[in-house]
């Protein structure tokens, strides 16, 4: 089995330098794809990039070969330029001098170390930034757990949606929001109270949840409407404060039942309405969440 | 999720297994890249051209000068971009958690690190100068020396390290690195070779062309200390106080 | 210092950032001007260099950085700026679009991201100086070093947006991490079969030892491909793009959206034409019978996924995408017509995705959103800018006589004449819904109507406000007048592109492309 020539002796034996460093690069690129956790994901960016520095090193590998830094008898400043050599003779060549082909075997090919030196100072670059990334990340959304940002942006486009479509429909649009609130909030209010006593990694699922029972209630009204919000527009990301206030004047335009609704009830309909947009945006955009995870 | 994610992964790696097929073999002198004519001429002509016995410093530094401009280039950016995310921002959480820890610094560790850091300073300083001869060089002279302005945050605290290396003069050593780096070019350039011919350096200074050489990549490697020094620090200022370069670790 | 010029196109902006970042610690409002005055230096740098190219014979022109000239050191012992016709066209594409959006800065930085402008030019003038890098180089590692410098200082000017840019960004991070060490791999695979980095000089090595047939150099040709179509958001692995350039500052997204990917896509035609050669890339792989398939699923995918937004950074997002498509097309296709329609439509791309961005930020400055509901009747209120940004939307349909018509025309030749139906089918039928896209953002913004045709006004786009109140509110001059003037660029490149493509056929006459059985 272990001849040459197989594949096993082929793979394992005599390339096993190459082997090595294949395996590690995968264990990295899993880590950067598939884990959730944002540091991990860098844990696994860094072990990708120091699977690709080993193999460039292991190109400038030369068998019976010294490190890339000329010995004293080639050394252009070293022993030999100063004095002449043992016999005495002053001959001795002066400064440096060319070497020739035997000599040139001797030492290690110096140009993969260079280039990896520019290549991990460009990965502590990287991972750097990603990190500082990181910290903004958990400033602004208190996790740093994929799935959990991703949830709560996807919260935020929904409550922060409902001010622009008010603001600009008409009247008779706010009037079918209005009674479809109403009518979709007893529901709901025990559905939200269910989401936050049980367990994160199941918020998902209820949101699904929600939206079915808030598509049953009556989301006739509400269809025409996610046609314009089905997808993720996140316009109002950098403009948050404007839009506040707008919210603020258009709920006070509309009619009274929404008027007394106070800030935090405002929630659970936008949520319902949300969720059930959120069901359509997540079945229309299946492709661009499969590689973050 | 993570079992899909393994497709892409066992192609990208059965796709590396098929390249393997064709290699030299593992430390073969007669490979293309450890016998090529550009290998061979590094080994060979350094002494040469450069003076200078340490091949890699020889190549990072003179022939292939231009990407370590650009490298210095990268730490900078990695520095600016730090600040530029970090600078004035403040979330909803950013308040809540208490980084603050109160403690005493440790009169053992202080006195140690008291006694160790004016040596690593100057071990940063040999490694740097030193890199001509043997390996070291600009970027891991600066580390070592980036290191023991960190060293002395984790030890005391971080304001004493600042009252040390405030962060704007951080950003203006870095800065000068560049400055200097790109300046010895410039002056090549201007004295009538291309962008980084430092042998053109040798119209101004009382040397030989190689020689002329050999200093400016010495003047080119402090270059690089500077910027990768103040880097380290100001990146690690940043990340431990979120920007706000107050508490930390 | 005119012979020089190839490397001052790099060095003003370099010391210019430089400048930014000390000088701009002491006073804020000198970034903006050494910003514009660096932009200008460069572009005459570059103006200068394609004189030079032009005049000389091979149509080249060579600097090695250090002085290792080539009479008296082996090729690839320093490193090569070779700028030839393709490389300085694309380089003047960046510096242009560079200084345009430097000029329409001014304001947007100062609104959205307060105190940071000199972090902000820093990290703007290094982008503009590694992708003009990127267009230069002759290095195979310097390119790698390069893409590194554009993929960092455009990290940096994304996140400094909001906290949602920040989680765009890291996404960003992840995949154009993941595409540049890919193609970091392939140059290590290329290295180890060749021996050298120089780009002409990895081409000659291939066809003297015949590693047509290398299982390596097949791979590494995978691996670099894979790791420039990641960068440069081709489908599937465009899922960084919309949200990033979404949420970024409005000067980000007018810098970066026009240049990056184009840039990426000018890195696949140098490595497929110059550094790997034709006969490798095109008759050695399997590649040109399969990347047309992937081309029309990804034009498809796009351009129906822009046709879902209502919101017009994003839409202009996923046509990006789509143009992307239209240019990876052109070049795998395999025909000579085909490449002259992928290399012009880089260059009218970068003019008309700069048009539409300045004129969605100008939007966004005024209307104060750019979700569709929130635009209509905005024609009366801004016309020059409605105009300039009617102008791109023109061009991205391929109305003449802008550049847009004029690329698409060369694109279809050459699917036309090497038979390749599905390409062709695949940009009339993208045509038709970009169409759809600009006439009912056209109708939007023109009239004041409702979703379900109600007269929101008192008539013609006048959003039911008093007389008084409907007179012109355009924009700031300092944003107005760099859309106008990428307007104009987009008419220009278009009603001159005769010129241009005829350097292009300079370029090209030196490959050996097939120019198909006539037309």
């Amino acid at each position: 089995m272990f001849e040459d020539g197989t594949i096993i002796n082929e793979l394992f034996i005599e390339r096993l330098n190459y082997f090595i460093y294949v395996i590690l690069l995968l264990i990295g690129l899993h880590g950067m794809i598939a884990k959730n956790n944002l540091i991990k994901k860098l844990i696994g960016m860094s072990i990708f990039q120091t699977a690709i520095i080993l193999f460039y090193v292991s190109v400038g590998v030369k068998e019976g070969a010294t490190i890339p830094i000329y010995l004293p008898e080639h050394d252009p400043h070293g022993s030999h330029a100063s004095h002449g050599d043992e016999n005495g003779t002053d001959e001795a060549v002066h400064g440096p001098v060319v070497l020739e082909a035997g000599m040139v075997k001797g030492y290690a090919n110096p140009l993969p170390h260079v280039l990896m030196l520019t290549a991990i100072v460009v990965g502590v670059a990287t991972l750097g930034l990603a990190l500082a990334l990181c910290l903004r990340i958990y400033q602004g959304y208190g996790t740093i757990e994929e799935d959990e940002i991703l949830a709560k942006i996807e919260r935020q486009e929904m409550r922060s949606k409902p001010s622009i479509i008010v603001k600009s429909a008409d009247s008779s649009k706010s009037k079918t929001s209005g009674s479809d609130k109403s009518v979709s909030k007893p529901k709901v209010s025990s559905s939200t109270s269910t989401k936050r006593s049980k367990a994160r990694p199941k918020a998902k699922a209820k949101i699904a949840s929600t939206a079915t029972k808030a598509k049953t209630s009556g989301a006739k009204s509400v269809s025409p409407k996610p046609k314009p919000a089905a997808s993720k527009s996140t316009t109002t990301g950098t403009k948050k404060s404007p839009a506040k206030p707008k919210t603020a004047a258009s709920k006070s335009t509309s009619k009274p039942k929404p008027k007394s609704r106070s800030k935090p009830k405002a929630k659970p309909p936008a949520r319902a309405k949300a969720t059930s947009t959120a069901k359509k945006a997540t079945a229309s955009k299946p492709k661009p969440r499969t590689p973050k995870k | 999720m993570k079992k899909l994610s393994l497709i892409p992964v066992l192609v990208v790696g059965a796709l590396l297994i098929y390249a393997a097929d064709d290699f030299p073999e593992w430390g073969s002198p007669t490979a293309p890249a450890s016998a090529s004519p550009l290998s061979s001429h590094f080994i060979s002509n350094t002494g040469v051209d450069t003076e200078v016995p340490n091949m890699v410093t020889a190549v990072l530094a003179d022939y292939r000068g231009f990407d370590t401009m650009f490298e210095t280039v990268v730490v900078f950016i990695a520095g600016m971009a730090v600040l530029a995310i970090l600078k004035n921002s403040s979330g909803p959480n950013s308040k809540k958690k208490n980084f603050h820890i109160e403690t005493e610094p440790d009169i053992i560790v202080t006195n140690t690190v008291r006694l160790l850091i004016p040596v690593i300073q100057i071990f940063a300083f040999y490694v740097l100068a030193h890199g001509h001869v043997s390996p070291g060089g600009g970027f891991q002279g600066g580390v070592v020396m980036g290191a023991s302005f960190i060293m002395i945050a984790l030890s005391w605290d971080l304001e004493k390290a600042l009252a040390r290396f405030p962060m704007d003069r951080c950003f203006i050593v870095a800065g000068l690195g560049i400055v200097l780096y790109g300046g010895i070019g410039l002056l090549s350039m201007f004295l009538g070779g291309e962008f980084l011919d430092y042998a053109e350096l040798a119209n101004i200074l009382p040397v030989s062309r190689e020689m002329a050489r050999y200093h400016a990549m010495l003047g080119v490697e402090i270059g690089v200390g500077l910027t990768v020094t103040a880097i380290m620090f100001a990146l690690y200022a940043n990340l431990a106080t979120e920007g706000r370069l107050k508490g930390g670790l | 210092m005119m012979e020089n010029a190839i490397a001052w196109i790099l060095i003003f902006p370099l010391f210019g950032s430089v400048a930014c970042a000390l000088l701009g610690m002491g006073n804020k409002k000198i970034c903006y001007p050494i910003a514009v005055l660096s932009m200008a230096g460069s572009l005459w740098g570059g103006i200068e260099t394609l004189r030079q190219v032009i005049a000389s014979e091979v149509h080249t022109v060579s600097y090695i950085f250090g002085g290792w000239t080539l009479d008296k050191y082996p090729r690839g012992v320093g490193i090569e700026f070779h700028a030839d016709i393709l490389g300085i066209l694309i380089t003047l594409v960046v510096l242009g679009v560079g200084f345009i959006v430097a000029i329409y800065s001014k304001l947007p930085v100062q609104d959205e991201t307060p105190n940071k402008e000199p972090l902000f030019y820093t990290l703007f003038l290094l982008q503009i100086t590694g992708l003009a890098g990127i267009c230069l180089t002759g290095d195979a590692f310097n390119l790698y070093v390069l893409i590194e410098v554009a993929a960092l200082t455009g990290y940096g000017l994304i996140a400094m947006g909001s906290n949602r840019a920040a989680a765009a960004t890291f996404n960003y991070v992840i995949l154009g991490t993941i595409g540049a060490s890919l193609y970091l791999l392939g140059v290590g695979y290329i290295y180890i079969k060749t021996g050298t980095l120089n780009m002409v000089g990895i081409q000659d090595v291939i066809v003297a030892n015949g590693l047509a047939d290398s299982s390596t150099m097949q791979v590494a040709f995978v691996l670099v491909g894979i790791g420039i179509l990641i960068k440069m958001a081709f489908f599937p692995f465009h899922a960084w793009l919309p949200n990033a350039y979404c949420n970024a500052p409005t000067v980000t997204s007018s810098l970066l959206a026009p240049l990056v990917t184009k840039v990426m896509i000018y890195v696949m035609i140098r490595m497929v034409l110059s550094v790997f050669g034709v006969e490798f890339s095109f008759e050695s792989t399997m590649w040109v019978d399969v990347m047309p398939w992937l081309v029309v699923v990804a034009i498809i995918c796009a351009a129906v996924m822009a046709l879902a937004q209502r919101e017009i950074k994003r839409m202009l997002a996923y046509l990006i995408v789509a143009e992307v498509g239209y240019m990876v097309g052109g070049v795998w296709i395999y025909n000579y017509y085909g490449l002259i329609g992928s290399i012009f439509h880089v260059i009218s791309d970068a003019c008309m995705t700069l048009c539409l961005f300045l004129g969605a930020g100008l939007i966004l400055r005024k209307a104060k959103t750019t979700h569709f509901d929130g635009l209509r009747g905005l024609f009366s209120k801004m016309p020059l800018t409605m105009t300039g940004f009617f102008i791109g939307g023109f061009s991205i349909i391929g109305l003449p006589p802008t550049c847009g018509f004029f690329s698409k025309w060369y694109l279809i030749t050459g699917g036309m004449v090497s038979q390749r139906w599905e390409y062709m089918v695949v940009l009339m039928f993208s045509t038709m819904v970009m169409v759809v896209l600009f006439f009912r953002l056209i109708e939007r913004i023109h009239l004041a109507v409702s979703e379900s045709g109600e007269n929101l006004g008192h008539g013609h786009g006048d959003l039911g406000l008093a007389k008084e109140q409907t007179r012109f509110d355009e924009g700031p001059l300092s944003m107005l007048i760099p859309l106008l003037l990428a307007a104009t660029v987009v008419l220009v490149v278009g009603i001159y592109n005769q010129d241009i493509v005829n350097l292009i056929e300079i370029f090209l006459s030196e490959f050996n492309l097939p120019k198909g059985e006539g037309h």
